[in-house]
């Protein structure tokens, strides 16, 4: 099962596959530690200095951009966010991240549950359509896209910002798999006594895809909270822009013109902090959702 | 981001479907079936449907018109193979910002590839150690960066690499002077032979005179300019923890006999990698590199932010190209054309990719034993 893959990265009986081989050179053991602590120093403190220089003056931030400690603290770039419509920016990425989120997960299950479970003509062409389809670069529909929302009238509003991005096919396919692999004894038993497909999946199937269905909100979060291309052919009203958005045209735009650095990695930071928080509580879904890929084989 | 983790569980989900196929049901059941299928699958297939199909056909179509971006394309004219033209033959500046496009991506994907990948090996390495202290802290710090935004790692990066900033003060410890990273088109290759005394101002006539895609050989030998290196840098910083995981996961299933058996006859560790474990690496390596290869073809949002193609045109890419030409500039079927030419590009990657990897591949894991077994 797709989603087991991984939890076995953490624990298992398989870590020790390796182990002898690694164990074997435990002279050079301290070089590693070396190589690790250097490396998490080049992951690490980036970040640090990003919350430091958030608190920090424009003149302190380009006369000491190696320390993370502001010399005097402020929150001047804070003060200057909440002026340039940043708090809009926040509402509109989490209502369409919500929107996205909730659509998803939802029609994502119906849909893994259905190329899994229920038999029908086309079900082999349906899934092999959603393969193709997945092989296809994002970055080449933009263009389309747009002109697609246009046609529909859904440029430049809400439904144009949520609706296409609802349609998800990596998450279908994670439904999918999942209920491959549980047992379908349950199902058929609530079908014998009577209970319609809907009914059978929504009170006996989805209570089981817990495990399945964190993933793909995770993922459904993460995907669309961060996502920006989409978002630039959208819309251009910049009452609707999002946190990605919003903040890129202001790096990009007049106000990033000066160095205002501050401000610009308070932006970024406030952006992370909800990807943050859920990365923390939720790191091993967050794991299985990336290395679902490193199946071996 | 330059990878889409969902991408990644699909090429899974489908290997791992292949083995999970079958599953009886009882007859009787199936009654409402096919009418409850379709129904599940309406919502997503009408989407993909209208903001997927349809898309692809009216860019097709845009492709071939004249259209100006103003009422429906559908009214435009069909002009026939002229963008493409425009383009990829015809002397300008459309095929000149094409040429200089290409050559900017293709630097960045011959850097980021294969340095993302040996990083991303080399942490999953380090990491999956026996008795490791702080596994799981050093997992999550070098994995972080791939579940942030690609606009605030980029906003983050353009700090880090700005004139006085932290990279540059990093660089003053050993008493190098840094570059202003964003404002330095200089191609890293003339660079290099600059610094070898070859005279950089006066190129070789043959180089100079030579054109392919409206630049000159001589361009074409620029390498990535100083500024593009900065947007490598962060690509690879950004990518190699989610290519971490990947190997990480691969890593556990190596054979235990086998590297044992390389152990007890005193294969070095140097050794007992190079034929043990990476062969048995082989499918993972693959997977990373073709959604290396697929991501860094497509780079957008970092150059959106932090240069829009800027310094003179040298972190252009063909997707941002495509983006600027069309929204922009209002030319549509260039803009639209450059998607198409940019999409066949990254198939082609693919393919060439997955016919050098293929041989190695199909090596069932026995003979990948028995060939330890000869070379002991």
């Amino acid at each position: 099962m797709t989603m087991t893959v991984s939890g076995r990265a953490q624990t298992g009986p398989a870590t020790a596959v390796t182990s002898s081989w690694a164990g074997r050179s435990r002279r050079s053991g301290w070089l590693v530690y070396l190589v690790l602590i250097f490396f998490a120093l080049l992951y690490i403190y980036p970040f640090l200095i990003q919350i430091g220089t958030s608190f920090k003056t424009n003149a302190d931030a380009t006369a000491h951009p190696l320390n993370p400690i502001p010399h005097d603290w402020t929150l001047d770039a804070f003060r200057t966010l909440g002026q340039v419509d940043f708090p809009l920016w926040f509402a509109n990425s989490v209502f369409v991240t919500v929107c996205v989120t909730v659509g998803r997960v939802f029609f994502d299950s119906l849909a893994g549950y259905a190329l899994a479970r229920l038999h029908f003509r086309g079900r082999a062409a349906v899934t092999s359509a959603i393969v193709a389809i997945l092989a296809v670069p994002g970055v080449v529909l933009l263009i389309p896209k747009y002109l697609v929302l246009v046609r529909l009238g859904l440029y430049n509003n809400y439904g144009g910002m949520i609706i296409p991005l609802l349609a998800d096919a990596a998450g279908v396919f994670i439904m999918r798999q999942f209920f491959i692999g549980i047992p379908a004894e349950i199902e058929e038993a609530a079908r014998v006594d009577g209970a319609s497909i809907f009914r059978t999946f929504w009170s006996v199937v989805l209570p089981m895809a817990r495990p399945a269905l964190i993933t793909l909100t995770i993922l459904s979060f993460q995907g669309s909270w961060n996502e920006l291309p989409h978002f630039i052919v959208a819309s251009q009203d910049p009452a609707l822009n999002t946190l990605t958005k919003g903040t890129a045209v202001l790096v990009s735009g007049q106000l990033g013109s000066g160095a205002q650095f501050p401000l610009k990695m308070a932006a970024a930071m406030l952006m992370t902090i909800p990807v943050a928080l859920v990365f923390f509580a939720f790191q091993r879904y967050f794991v299985r959702g990336a290395s679902a890929g490193a199946v071996k084989g | 981001m330059p990878i889409e983790t969902p991408t990644t569980s699909v090429v899974a989900a489908e290997a791992l479907s292949r083995r999970n196929r079958g599953g009886h049901r009882g007859s009787s059941l199936r009654r409402g079936e096919a009418r409850a299928g379709w129904l599940f699958i309406a919502p997503t297939l009408l989407i993909l449907l209208v903001f997927f199909l349809l898309p692809v056909l009216a860019a097709m179509w845009v492709s071939v018109s004249d259209w100006s971006g103003k009422g429906s394309p559908l009214g435009a004219n069909f002009v026939g193979m002229k963008n493409y033209n425009e383009l990829l033959v015809k002397p300008g500046l459309a095929q000149k910002d094409l040429g200089t496009s290409l050559r900017n991506n293709l630097y960045y994907v011959i850097l980021v590839v294969p340095l993302q990948t040996v990083l991303a090996l080399t942490l999953a390495l380090a990491v999956n150690r026996r008795r490791l202290r702080g596994k799981g802290f050093f997992r999550t710090a070098f994995y972080f960066p791939s579940v942030t935004s690609s606009v605030a790692i980029s906003v983050l990066f353009l700090f880090l690499f700005n004139a006085v900033g932290v990279v540059n003060a990093v660089l003053a410890w050993f008493g190098v002077n840094g570059p202003n990273w964003f404002a330095d088109p200089r191609g890293v290759l003339h660079l290099l032979l600059g610094a070898l005394g070859v005279d950089t101002s006066n190129p070789p006539a043959a180089l100079v005179d030579h054109k392919f895609l409206g630049v000159t050989w001589w361009d074409w030998l620029s390498g990535p300019s100083v500024a593009m290196c900065a947007i490598i840098c962060l690509a690879v910083w950004t990518t190699a923890g989610t290519f971490m995981l990947m190997f990480l996961a691969a890593l556990q299933d190596v054979p235990d006999d086998v590297v044992e058996a390389a152990a007890v006859d005193g294969a070095s560790s140097w050794q007992t990698l190079r034929k043990v474990i990476l062969p048995n690496l082989r499918p993972t390596m693959y997977l990373v590199i073709t959604l290396g290869l697929i991501g860094t073809w497509q780079v957008f949002d970092q150059i959106y932010v932090m240069s829009q193609g800027d310094p003179s045109k040298t972190t252009l890419t063909p997707a941002f190209l495509s983006y600027q030409t069309s929204f922009i500039a209002g030319k549509w079927g260039h803009g639209a054309a450059i998607a198409f030419i940019l999409f066949v590009i990254i198939i082609v990657f693919s393919l060439v990719q997955r016919f050098v990897m293929r041989e190695r591949e199909t090596v069932p894991r026995r003979r990948r034993i028995s060939s330890w077994e000869k070379h002991r």
